[in-house]
């Protein structure tokens, strides 16, 4: 019944969008204000996806095992919290999420944006009702989730346990916020290009869009990398993994934009940039969810490989780039072309920030995609691992972090570098300071010294920063601050994380100079929908006292899979992590037990950043 | 001759394409040190030297092979065609099992023996890495 009257919704949810931008086309010469029917049929389209989407959630309660995606990915003995994530735990359940924050979006758009002009409003809506549109017939035709199954199965396939975790619950919803917020920002940069709109007040007016989006997507690639540190047992926290790329790509690209608003709204330049750019974060959301969707990269994101659904999402991809283009060549007139750039400037600091930002960004793009194309055209098969990325990213991160130490204390149009002499103390100390840190270490020290040099450099003036000029600027202050002590975190949690992998019988111990493992007894516990399986293990190190970690296996009754849980002691200085893995008919456990400095800083101050997001948004918001 | 402007935007534009040309060839150059081939065990045996070069060998884990001691674990992976041996010290993924998919990432040690740096986690049971199947669909 809930399925029924969610597949339903869909349908008329489709006819709402065709509606719209019927009557936004009736209504783009009339007068100067926008349509009862317009707001009434957005809303409408609002109302019906939200009933769909509680329709599946509903069906996902109840179990109704007659609806295919719940019968695929739930269980009745499944906690009644993981009923109610595995809704968006799948593919036809999250891209009936995606529509919903899509129209949410829209609607909130139409609401917040009276005082804008018609022209422009009724375009944007128009744009995104494209796209809308687009993701409802890709919803219904190829995806739908409220397929009917008959006969009706007793009991359903269960959803994968590793997704069973109350971080990932809420990653899709947090990170596709983010994705679908760039959607606002895409229609809305072509529709102020197409109308001659682009200028101070639209930078002013999308910069709120910018900075909700940002945050969320943040946050949301945030959730997901804790989520693979505890949960996939590598003790990491970023591999470089392709499905991790298509993330963090279209946050580059915010991030850019989000810099370049900043020097459209002050000073009205770099309009091409921050248009180009609006295009880029969408159309680089839209690829990463091709590529996770169409089973070209493999993971747990990849839900069914299905080549239709590829297909589709690849030709509404490449309208979309189409249309972009053809309306940014055929409206954009660069305006403004006789404004001075002096080279120490904010307008150069920035640029300078994007030119950095765009190298990152391709350096990735060219590692993700590069092993599909070449599959595609020479069948042979290869991966492009971390070493790729470090090599090419490390040594331009030097240069960043000065740029982005000095850059903020820069002014509009033409500065002047002020108190050199504090600068060149900060230097020295942070040279000192790193010196010192890292004299034992042995290889790589010089690139190590001069990477942490510059970390500390940057930490420095951005704690200075914050102390002295605590209520101006608080926001980026915040966020700079929190990326300094995020890449002198990860800098030192790489330097100095240790790790030891062994295997170990139950009652053995590994012993090495300054470390000794005890493998001490294990216990068995029955949960829910899993058994559990617990090692105790007592870790004795020279310097440290006496720890007892305790691990689990978990072993999942439907889908019959076994997950490990590491158990991991967090302190302020460093993680002490360990997971426990068995090999079927073996004795044999294997141990991995690492120590990871100063982990927690990491997670902290990636808050800190997206916190200097969301306060820029509340204070914009204040001020108007 | 020209204006002070003019060879400004021209010095600007330059440079701009320099550093776009520059960085490309970086990429393009670390890309071929850095990539990483995958090859099935009978592609292996059809190599005519053996390279010192990281690769991926994919196939099955063949059934009663795998043996654990406290340091290391051996294993053979099998297309159904060649098998190699394999030996590691690591992190061993939950999925690893007897009979089932394995990817495996390492140093050829000669065409027999492979000397596996990591092993290649897998997401569930039904999942099997895209090069494993099609190494196994060309027996």
């Amino acid at each position: 019944m809930a399925s029924l009257i969610g597949y339903y919704s869909l349908i008329i949810g489709l006819f709402c969008s065709l509606l719209t931008i019927f009557y936004s086309i009736k209504n783009f010469n009339d007068n100067n204000v926008i349509k009862k029917e317009v707001l009434l049929f957005t809303f409408l389209q609002f109302f019906f996806v939200i009933i769909s989407f509680l329709g599946l959630i509903v069906s996902f309660i109840i179990s109704d095992f007659s609806n295919e995606t719940v019968f695929n990915h739930s269980h009745t003995t499944k906690p009644l919290f993981y009923k109610i994530s595995g809704t968006w735990g799948n593919h036809e359940g999250s891209l009936l999420l995606w529509l919903l924050v899509l129209t949410l979006f829209i609607f909130l758009f139409l609401l917040k944006s009276n005082n804008q002009p018609k022209k422009y409003r009724i375009l944007t809506l128009a744009f995104q009702q494209i796209i809308i549109t687009g993701f409802f017939i890709f919803l219904i035709k190829t995806s739908s989730p409220f397929n009917y199954i008959f006969p009706i199965p007793s009991e359903g396939l269960g959803l994968n346990p590793i997704l069973q975790d109350p971080a990932l619950a809420i990653h899709p919803p947090i990170l596709y916020l983010g994705y679908v917020g760039s959607s606002i920002i895409f229609s809305s940069a072509l529709a102020a290009t197409a109308s001659g709109y682009i200028s101070k007040d639209w930078a002013k007016h999308i910069k709120g869009w910018v900075l909700i989006s940002w945050f969320f997507l943040t946050l949301g690639i945030l959730l997901g990398s804790i989520w693979a540190y505890y949960e996939l047992g590598w003790g990491g926290f970023w591999f470089w993994d392709p499905v991790e790329n298509v993330s963090l790509m279209p946050w580059l690209a915010l991030t850019t934009l989000l810099h370049c608003i900043l020097a459209l709204e002050k000073r009205s330049i770099l309009t091409s940039w921050a248009i180009i750019l609006s295009i880029a974060t969408f159309t680089l959301s839209m690829c990463g969810t091709f590529l996770v969707r169409s089973g070209i990269l493999n993971s747990v994101h990849t839900f069914a490989n299905d080549p239709e659904r590829g297909l589709f999402i690849l030709i509404f991809l490449f309208s979309l780039i189409f249309l972009s283009l053809f309306i940014f060549f055929y409206f954009h007139k660069n305006e403004n072309k006789n404004f001075k750039f002096f080279l120490l400037s904010k307008e150069t600091s920035i640029l300078v920030n994007n030119w950095f930002m765009m190298y990152f960004l391709s350096v990735i793009l060219v590692g993700t995609i590069y092993p599909i194309f070449l599959e595609v055209i020479s069948s042979k098969k290869i991966s492009v691992g971390p070493p790729f990325y470090t090599k090419l990213i490390i040594p331009f991160l030097i240069p960043f972090l000065f740029a982005m130490a000095i850059g903020p204390k820069l002014k509009w149009i033409k500065s002047d570098v002020q108190n050199k002499i504090n600068l060149i103390i900060f230097l020295v100390i942070s040279f000192l300071i790193s010196f010192l840190i890292l004299k034992n270490l042995n290889d790589n020290f010089l690139l190590n010294s001069i990477l942490l040099t510059s970390a500390f450099y940057l930490f420095f003036i951005t704690t200075k920063d914050f102390m002295i000029k605590k209520v101006q600027n608080f926001s980026q202050n915040l966020a700079h601050f929190g990326f300094s002590l995020l890449i002198l975190s990860i800098l030192l949690n790489n330097i100095f994380s240790t790790e030891v992998i062994t295997n170990l019988k139950i009652g053995e111990t590994f012993k090495s100079k300054n470390l000794s493992i005890n493998f001490q007894s294990m216990d068995q516990k029955d949960e829910q929908n899993f058994k559990s399986l617990i090692g105790k293990f007592k870790i004795n190190s020279s310097k440290d006292e006496t720890i007892i970690l305790k691990p689990e296996l978990r072993i999942y009754n439907q889908p019959n899979i076994i997950t490990s849980e590491a158990d991991i002691k967090i302190s302020l200085l460093k993680d002490r992590f360990i997971t426990m893995n068995s090999v079927k008919n073996q004795n044999y456990f294997n141990i991995r037990y690492q120590v990871k400095p100063f982990m927690i800083w990491i997670w902290i101050s990636v808050l800190l950043i997206s916190f200097g997001g969301i306060i820029s948004f509340f204070k914009k918001i204040y001020e108007n | 001759m020209y204006g002070r402007k003019v060879k400004l935007r021209f010095f600007f534009i330059l440079s701009a394409f320099l550093i776009l040309v520059l960085s490309i060839a970086l990429i393009l150059k670390s890309l071929e040190e850095n990539v990483v081939y995958f090859q099935s065990p009978s592609e292996i045996k059809e190599l005519l030297e053996v390279k010192k070069k990281k690769i991926r060998v994919g196939g099955m884990v063949k059934n009663d092979s795998i043996s654990i001691k406290s340091e290391e674990l051996e294993f053979i992976i099998t297309d159904f065609k060649s098998e190699i041996n394999v030996v590691y010290s690591g992190a061993i993924p939950n999925l690893f099992e007897e009979g089932k998919g394995v990817v495996a990432e390492g140093f050829l040690k000669d065409k027999n023996f492979f000397i596996a740096t990591k092993i290649l986690a897998k997401h569930d049971e039904n999942y099997m890495p895209p090069e494993v199947k099609e190494a196994l669909k060309e027996k």
